[in-house]
């Protein structure tokens, strides 16, 4: 096969960094072509000069083995490359198809043409087997749906070279594979397609081949069928990764935490958990599995006090807590690593050792007489505090949004687990991370587990679960519709519960391993 | 990057600095066009405002209630809310000072004069109050209802100054408060008075409050997210209406001097436009105690020297109006004043 696009030695700094470090890359006609490294190993900054939203300080791209100038999107965009980004360029009250022609409107006697451009649009979803409503507002569509529409934009445009930057971050397990049944789909129909990933499963079930980045350079590019996890992990990170997360068998200890017939209606008033019953032991991971959006945001919500519960009882250590807020709550001993860090976890504002206060800030020593802080305790907390979580850079005055997402996960649980929690819930405790920080927190959270804690956790990861828990929950429409002990479960039959259907016996042994 | 607690970070120093040069320059263009010398003009204008020991004290008189002003706004926006509000809110605090200091006669001093202020404080914490319970409990935006409570400020007063509490003259204004509750002037004849105390002590309790207590903690955190604030056990209501709160009593400290330490009496629609000036006050001072400081005392000086500006060339005061006005498109402009930045630095 020929190489559609090459890139030669492309170099691009940033003050204090250098993003990509002579880079050469080549990408065959028709092939899907995963582009993996961790966070800020330069996979994002590549694609932009590829699509011209940053300009290289070295370095040539040959496009159909032309060289090739792309300054601004535009001339990607007319050389035939299309980019979906990470979050969604879209106008949420316009429909799928006007979404399509925005920017490039096909015009009949000066108007618009709406009719026309309709059906040209449901021509190419058809074509290439997106399945997506044309006339259906952007806003009342899923995730995975506005994601299509993104690439039927692309493709509405021409692109035959389709950049996909971490598609699968925002997808659950269904939605992924649907993407994937696209992105073969586009293949077939001869379309070239960049995958950009952190996720090495995703890798080798799709691609096929693979470049993996690190540090801003290149450090090799694999036919997918020829390598496998162990080995891209270690290019990834640089040294050999422990795959399986390391743990004894559990010791469970006596009951600390649990809930009975839990009932609970989100902000908008539909019920979303139906009645949930489930106990946790000193000591033991309670991991509840299931596609996202089953009432398992809405259980931990009601848990902490952030949304209160219609009916049923939460207990911890023998205190009811249904009634109490999240104050109240926190001061029982309850840690909790919320699903999404830039929303509840952090004040991104703050500096760390603000953060690492959060919830404590009404408790000595960080606050003496008349409500006046305690400036050193606060900074004596975050100073032993971003030692023991070895969060980089270890400034604790610097504001949080200026971190990695790695490092302001090891923020929120350095400050969730300082306080020796008796109970623990981490949900999603490692979305949008990479293998060194998974690794770290996985070990931390086990860490807990043999200091005695309960902990609930709740992960859309199959994998997380599987290699954390001790015990099994499967969470689907509210409701827990099976419970069993990590031995006995695997994905395939966990897989089945999530999707409301009967556990199926059989399938493999459990396959532990993050990625 | 926050280094200190409460500090300013360089851009944010050097932000306003620029929007003030560059109105200056635009400004220039215009006394050009009148004929003057921009040089002369400005060598009148800031030599009648900053040299000098009355042409301070009148600059720091005009400062005074713009400081509380933009205070107020700036306390307000570090919740998260706009306080549009603090021109009615100064006005019901200066109504309430006034009825105290009109009323209790034979008090000493030392507790009529904080009695009324602190009337005025009350009144105007209490106005500010009602938007920030609606916007905390029923989610309307408290730029609406803090408009429409100036509105509803600006005619209980005219009600108040012209019926039971008018002065007996033919003007709308109450009669004189009783020295009692005056606030003494500083450097007569400039009526600079020691309301300027109270402004001083006013900026340095907001920094200990925003950025030394658990209060302030607080606001910040919900300003910033209200959502992680929520999570971490911080009632988001409450604080927003203890923020509108401390803001409306801020603002109405505006009233409060203007009333007693300035005019002796509450004057119908005495305020010009005092509460929106702390607006404009609390954005060049990047919503920080000390930044509000200085903006307070650039737009005092300004107002100061225009009079002798237009006394002594062929430049209009209302120069000086055109010039705030460039200052604040500059400032919110922020994103020129960084390329012209980054471009230097290039350079």
């Amino acid at each position: 096969m020929e190489n559609i696009l090459e890139l030669k030695n492309i170099t691009k700094r940033f003050p204090g960094v250098v993003a990509n470090d002579q880079i050469s890359l080549e990408i065959r006609a028709g092939e899907i072509h995963a582009l993996v490294g961790e966070n800020g190993s330069g996979k994002s900054t590549l694609m932009n000069i590829l699509y011209g939203l940053y300009n290289a300080d070295e370095g040539e791209i040959f496009l159909r083995g032309e060289k090739t100038q792309i300054s601004e999107p535009r001339q990607a965009i007319d050389h035939g490359i299309g980019m979906v980004f990470q979050h969604f360029m879209l106008v949420e009250p316009l429909t799928v198809f006007e979404n399509v022609i925005l920017g490039s409107e096909p015009q009949k006697r000066g108007f618009i043409d709406f009719k026309g451009a309709e059906k040209e649009v449901a021509r190419i979803s058809k074509e290439y087997g997106l399945r997506v409503e044309t006339k259906a507002r952007v806003e009342d569509i899923s995730v995975g749906q506005q994601q299509r529409l993104e690439i039927l934009k692309a493709l509405y445009r021409k692109a035959d070279i389709l950049i996909l930057d971490e598609p699968t971050a925002v997808l659950t397990p269904q939605e992924t594979e649907e993407l994937f049944q696209v992105m073969q789909n586009l293949k077939e129909q001869g379309t070239t397609i960049i995958f950009i990933t952190h996720k090495i499963r995703e890798v080798l079930e799709i691609s096929d081949r693979v470049s993996v980045l690190r540090r801003g350079k290149l450090v090799g590019t694999k036919n997918t069928a020829e390598t496998d996890r162990p080995e891209l992990a270690e290019m990834m990170v640089g040294r050999e990764v422990l795959l399986r997360v390391e743990k004894e068998k559990a010791q469970p200890g006596e009951k600390v935490f649990s809930i009975s017939d839990l009932e609970v209606r989100d902000q908008r008033g539909t019920k979303r958990v139906k009645g949930v019953s489930l106990e946790i032991r000193s000591g033991e991971i309670l991991g509840i599995a299931g596609v996202e959006g089953n009432g398992q945001q809405e259980m931990v919500e009601a848990i902490t006090g952030l949304l209160r519960p219609e009916k049923g009882k939460v207990n911890l250590e023998g205190n009811e807590l249904q009634h109490l807020n999240a104050m109240q709550i926190k001061k029982k001993r309850m840690g909790y690593i919320p699903e999404d860090r830039h929303k509840r976890g952090l004040i991104l504002d703050f500096n760390v050792a603000d953060n690492l206060i959060l919830g404590f800030h009404t408790e000595p020593p960080f606050v003496q007489r008349f409500f006046i802080r305690n400036e050193k305790a606060i900074k004596d907390n975050a100073a032993k505090l971003v030692e023991e979580f070895d969060v980089r850079p270890p400034n604790i005055q610097q504001q949080a949004s200026t971190f990695s997402g790695g490092n302001q996960q090891k923020i929120v649980a350095a400050r969730e687990f300082s306080r020796k929690p008796r109970f623990l819930i981490c949900s999603q405790p490692t979305r949008g991370l990479d293998i060194g920080a998974i690794e770290f927190i996985h070990s931390q959270i086990i860490e807990q587990r043999d200091k005695g804690a309960a902990i609930l956790l709740v992960s859309a990861e199959l994998d997380e679960i599987l290699s954390l828990s001790d015990r099994i929950s499967v969470m689907y429409e509210g409701r827990i519709v099976g419970e069993m002990p990590v031995e006995e479960a695997n994905e395939k039959k966990l897989g089945s519960l999530m999707l409301g259907g009967e556990a199926q016996e059989g399938g493999d042994p459990v396959e532990t391993g993050t990625g | 990057m926050k280094l200190e607690q409460g500090s300013l970070t360089s851009r944010e120093i050097i932000t306003p600095i620029i929007s003030v040069i560059l109105a200056l320059l635009v400004g220039a263009v215009f006394i050009l066009i009148v004929g003057e010398n921009p040089i002369e003009a400005y060598w009148v204008l800031f030599s009648n405002s900053l040299v000098g020991v009355s042409s301070i004290a009148a600059t720091l008189q005009r400062a005074t209630p713009l400081i509380f002003t933009g205070l107020a706004v700036a306390f307000a926006f570090r919740c998260g809310l706009f306080n549009i509000g603090a021109e009615g809110q100064l006005y019901v605090g200066a109504m309430a000072a006034v009825i105290v200091g009109v009323t209790f006669s034979g008090l000493p001093k030392i507790i009529h004069l904080p009695m009324a202020v602190l009337a005025g404080m009350i009144a105007g914490g209490i106005w500010a109050a009602v938007p920030g319970l609606l916007k905390a409990k029923l989610g309307v935006h408290e730029v609406i209802n803090t408009i429409m409570m100036n509105f509803i400020a600006y005619f209980l007063t005219d009600y108040l100054v012209t019926g039971p509490f008018h002065g007996g003259r033919w003007t709308p204004e109450t009669a004189r408060i009783f020295p009692t509750a005056e606030l003494s002037r500083l450097f007569p004849p400039t009526r600079l008075n020691t309301g300027i105390f109270i402004a001083i002590a006013a900026i340095i309790l907001v920094y200990i409050i925003l950025w030394r207590t658990r209060i302030g903690y607080e606001i910040r955190a919900v300003g910033f997210n209200p959502t992680a604030a929520e999570y971490g056990g911080i009632s988001v209501s409450r604080n927003m209406v203890m923020a509108m709160v401390f803001s409306g009593a801020l603002a109405s400290l505006a009233g409060v001097e203007q009333i007693l330490g300035v005019h002796g009496r509450f004057i119908q629609r005495f305020s010009p436009d005092l509460g929106f000036m702390g607006i404009a006050v609390a954005l060049l001072g990047k919503n920080h105690p000390v930044g509000v400081f200085f903006a307070a005392v650039l737009f005092g000086a300004l107002r100061t020297g225009a009079a002798a500006m237009d006394r002594l060339t062929d430049v209009p005061r209302e120069l000086v109006v055109i010039i705030q006005a460039l200052i604040i498109m500059f400032v919110a402009a922020e994103e020129l004043t960084r390329r012209l930045m980054a471009r230097r630095r290039r350079a």
